[in-house]
């Protein structure tokens, strides 16, 4: 890295840091209730990158909505259910060497591709105000990407309702 | 200024981090964990590029991405609960009730 | 009528199909009627066209009814013409094969399947017809086969006994193999003037400009006849096809009569005269016809002297008479070969009906050495079979000696290159006559004269009915009488019948005036000739006379010291178990081995059921893959998206294009 350690620099590897932290601590723990706590870890990392570059509504969402309502849900469910520590068991022969191999072959390509491309793209300006994040996102959900709006609303009624049915008790 | 090109090496890796978790652990509420560690992987990336080009279109992309994954806990995390409850546990090799 | 001349073939057809259809639930009398009715309804039409043929000046009459195969250049109608050779067959076909039919309708009466039985002999009928009428080699070869196949099933008849389905079977294979022949030699032709049309082809003009290939010289002319003689072979029983007429006799008599002896077997000899000009320029195939023919009487007759069945006797004649026709042939006397055919047809088809009269007074009785003294008490039967007897072994002036006569006479003074190959010829022929005059009396006198060998108790003989005894009487009239049509020639005027068919068949080269003998057909030379035949014919009977007509003891003793030759005779020469070692087991081995096991079984059965197996064990082992463990499916999830990943990255542009497509 032969550029200069600017302030935003620092401040992305110190959150860059604290999201792989996160989640390797994800993959290391044993209690599910330690995992869902470092996916909280890793999504408030997330949150602090998006504002460092300048999309301050998607922070607000990722923290309001991921954060707030979906962790929140996990940990809920985790605690209904008792999740205890995860037995050990291997039976599975795909999941091992296999597997293991593929997640290499996943990270290769990717190595492959972030090499292969010519030009690294720089950020065109640091976008704060110049399109407003909120109202520059709101015009485009409304007018360009209305009809996805309204298909996503459906989806979460249907979510909501399947999520109503699968959770009921049995009738006795 | 952080280059992109960082962006989307640490999307990378929370993607292969989260493929690793997907495939190796057993818990299926910690499997459903590392799908949305893939999801926010991507929204990294998204957001990154939307930068990048000077567009909104990654964000609004984005902003969907997390509506449909909220869609999606809620009805999978259902689901989690209806399999605990009729099988005990929540390992995923002890469902298998599917094999041959 | 000529214009009309598909009803002569037609009419018998329409009759087998109605009885084939129909014949099942009506009473036999219905059934003859339609047997007999179109077969004679088909022998009027036949004499209707023979009539106007003669009103025309007796020009060739050739009509193209409709086209059936056009190739190219090619086309192969289905035409019919009538010239004199036809008249000769056509009369005799439809004749002989109508008081046959009659015969049959008594001799049948007490079978089952008596509706079978006629649809079947009205289908032969039909394709005898479409033989004879034949305009060219492709429909007499539609003829050919359907005869072929006729006498299979007719042969077969009685389909319940092995024995019969084998000798059915039997006949159509040896048959196929000759007709193998038939058709390479009709390819050859086809190549060669690139037509099978018998106008075309036998055009004078066009013939002349053939060269005429000399001895030892096979050109295409000389390999295409003898293919042609090879079919002939088959149809005709000559050395070495002929072992399926003897099985034959397997069918009922009226069957042996008239395909077996008069109309069938008879068809390779019209071919070879139809196709003489093709002959005349290929004398190496020729001298192979004479030989074939010489060799074929002299040994079926050899055959005949032992055999106990008195229908086997009658069916190694049937052989040895052929041979006598194809030497014939052979030497350049076709108009003698059809001559002896026109009068075979006549005494054979009487020996033979005569014989079934036999069998049915006896109840069935086939083997000679257990009949004996019938002649008093089936007098009819009797007196038309010695008619016939005579007539077949040469005496005059019964219809036997007139063209036995002009074919050894032929043989003796044919001009082939080596004199001595005639004489060799003639010299066979004459033993031959001897042979058939000894054995055709041996028959006789086995049969009806002497003591009755049979139980007089059990069997209860009894003449046969009228429907039977009408056809003998009116054959035997023909035996008499048929010959008297070349007996001008005696005293110094033309033969009548060689006159007659010369516009088609042309005139024996007979070349009196060669150094080969230097004596011309003076009357008194022919009288001489004459003689020696008869004395010939004379001895025959003389011996089986000593032999048979007495006391057996003497035949029995002669028998017994002469044993290793008697039994090798009684034994066909061993022919049949040859066949069978040489050729059928080697065939039956590689059938069952090669194409059955090897090809079948392993290579086509194997391929098919190995597909079969290889998918079922890919299946298998697929089936692994779902293994129920989520976690295996989550694995497999994240190999497909490696996949999809490796193509982007490894195809050029193909992540272009799903943008593109995508916008």
């Amino acid at each position: 890295m032969g550029r200069k350690m600017t302030a935003p620099l620092v401040v992305f590897f110190v959150l860059a840091a604290l999201a792989v932290i996160g989640a390797v601590s994800l993959i290391l723990q044993k209690h599910p209730i330690h995992s869902a706590l470092s996916l909280i870890v890793v999504m408030v990392a997330l949150a602090g990158l998006y504002l460092l570059m300048g999309a301050e509504f998607v922070a607000a969402v990722q923290i309001i909505v991921y954060g707030g309502a979906i962790m929140v849900l996990f940990v809920f469910v985790i605690m209904l259910l008792n999740a205890g520590v995860e037995e050990h068991t291997s039976l599975s022969k795909m999941a091992g060497p296999p597997g293991l191999l593929l997640v290499v072959a996943l990270a290769g390509f990717v190595a492959a591709t972030v090499a292969r491309s010519r030009t690294s793209l720089q950020a065109a300006t640091h976008q704060t105000g110049a399109l407003s994040s909120t109202k520059g996102i709101s015009e485009m959900v409304f007018k360009d990407f209305v009809y996805p709006f309204e298909l996503t609303s459906f989806l979460i009624l249907v979510a909501i309702l399947g999520a109503t049915v699968l959770a009921q008790r049995e009738k006795s | 200024m952080v280059p992109t090109n960082y962006y989307v090496i640490l999307s990378a890796i929370l993607f292969g981090l989260g493929v690793f978790a997907f495939i190796f652990k057993r818990n299926v509420i910690t499997i459903f964990m590392s799908i949305e560690l893939m999801l926010n992987a991507v929204n990294l990336a998204f957001v990154a590029f939307s930068q990048a080009l000077g567009k909104l279109d990654g964000q609004v992309f984005v902003l969907f991405v997390i509506v449909v994954a909220a869609a999606e806990a809620a009805v999978g995390l259902g689901i989690i609960i209806l399999i605990a409850r009729n099988r005990q546990t929540l390992n995923v090799e002890r469902v298998d009730l599917l094999k041959l | 009528m000529l214009e009309y001349l598909w009803n002569i073939p037609l009419l018998p057809l329409l009759g087998s199909a109605i009885n084939g259809l129909f014949g099942a639930k009506w009473p036999n009398k219905f059934v003859s009627i339609a047997a007999i009715g179109s077969t004679g309804l088909s022998f009027l039409c036949a004499l209707e066209a023979v009539r106007e043929f003669f009103a025309s000046g007796q020009v060739l009459f050739r009509k193209e009814f409709f086209t059936w195969i056009t190739a190219g250049n090619f086309r192969a109608g289905f035409d019919l013409q009538v010239d004199q050779l036809t008249v000769v067959m056509l009369l005799v076909v439809t004749g002989v094969g109508w008081l046959i039919h009659i015969y049959a309708t008594g001799y049948m009466a007490h079978e089952g399947g008596y509706y079978r039985f006629f649809s079947y002999f009205n289908l032969f009928m039909f394709f005898m017809l479409i033989l004879v009428l034949a305009a060219n080699y492709v429909l007499l070869f539609v003829g050919w086969e359907g005869v072929g196949l006729s006498s299979y099933l007719l042969i077969g008849f009685y389909f319940l006994r092995k024995s019969a389905s084998d000798a059915g079977k039997k006949a159509f294979i040896v048959n196929r193999i000759g007709d193998f022949g038939f058709m390479l030699g009709m390819f050859l032709l086809f190549r060669a003037f690139h037509t099978l049309d018998f106008q075309t082809l036998f055009d004078a003009q066009h013939a002349a400009g053939w060269p005429v290939e000399a001895y030892g010289q096979f050109g295409t002319i000389t390999i295409a006849c003898l293919l042609l003689f090879m079919g002939a072979t088959g149809k005709s029983a000559q050395l070495p096809l002929y072992v399926w007429l003897p099985d034959a006799m397997e069918g009922p008599t009226p069957v042996s009569a008239l395909i077996h002896a008069a109309t069938m077997v008879t068809a390779g000899v019209y071919v070879v005269a139809r196709s003489h000009i093709l002959f005349t320029h290929a004398p190496t195939a020729m001298l192979v016809v004479a030989i074939v023919g010489c060799a074929t009487a002299f040994f079926a007759a050899t055959i005949g002297l032992v055999q106990t069945d008195i229908k086997k006797v009658l069916a190694y004649s049937t052989v040895s008479q052929l041979g006598y026709m194809f030497l014939a042939c052979g030497v350049g006397a076709f108009t003698a070969g059809i001559f002896h055919l026109m009068t075979h047809a006549f005494f054979k088809a009487l020996l033979f009906l005569a014989a079934g009269s036999e069998i049915h007074a006896t109840c069935g009785e086939q083997d000679m050495n257990k009949t004996g003294g019938l002649s008093k008490k089936i007098r009819w039967t009797y007196v038309t079979m010695l008619t016939a007897t005579l007539a077949i072994t040469g005496f005059p002036p019964f219809a036997g000696f007139f063209s036995k006569d002009s074919i050894l006479l032929s043989a003796l003074l044919s001009e082939r290159a080596q004199g001595r190959v005639g004489f060799a010829l003639y010299g066979f022929g004459l033993a031959t006559a001897l042979l058939t005059s000894f054995y055709m009396f041996r028959l006789i006198f086995l049969t009806f004269h002497g003591k009755s060998r049979f139980d007089e108790h059990k069997v209860h003989v009894h003449e046969s009915p009228w429907s039977m005894l009408g056809p003998l009487v009116v054959l035997a009239l023909l035996s008499l009488a048929g010959g008297w049509i070349a007996a001008p020639e005696f005293w110094g005027g033309p033969d009548r019948f060689e006159e007659f068919l010369s516009p088609v068949l042309g005139y024996p080269p007979i070349d009196f005036g060669s150094g080969a003998f230097p004596i011309g057909p003076t009357p008194l030379f022919l009288l001489e000739f004459a003689s020696i035949a008869i004395g010939v014919a004379l001895v025959g009977f003389f011996v089986s006379w000593w032999l048979y007509s007495k006391k057996l003891s003497k035949a029995d003793d002669l028998a017994k010291s002469m044993k290793p030759a008697y039994t090798t005779l009684l034994n066909k020469y061993y022919v049949d178990e040859l066949y069978a070692t040489v050729v059928v087991r080697p065939l039956l081995w590689l059938s069952t081995n090669v194409f059955w096991k090897a090809t079948d079984v392993a290579g086509i059965d194997g391929t098919v059921n190995g597909i079969a197996h290889g998918a079922r064990t890919i299946g298998d082992g697929l089936r692994h893959s779902q293994s129920g463990n989520t976690r295996s499916y989550a694995v497999w999830v994240v190999v497909g998206a490696i996949v999809v990943i490796a193509i982007i990255f490894f195809w050029p542009g193909v992540s272009k294009t799903a943008l593109g497509l995508v916008h």
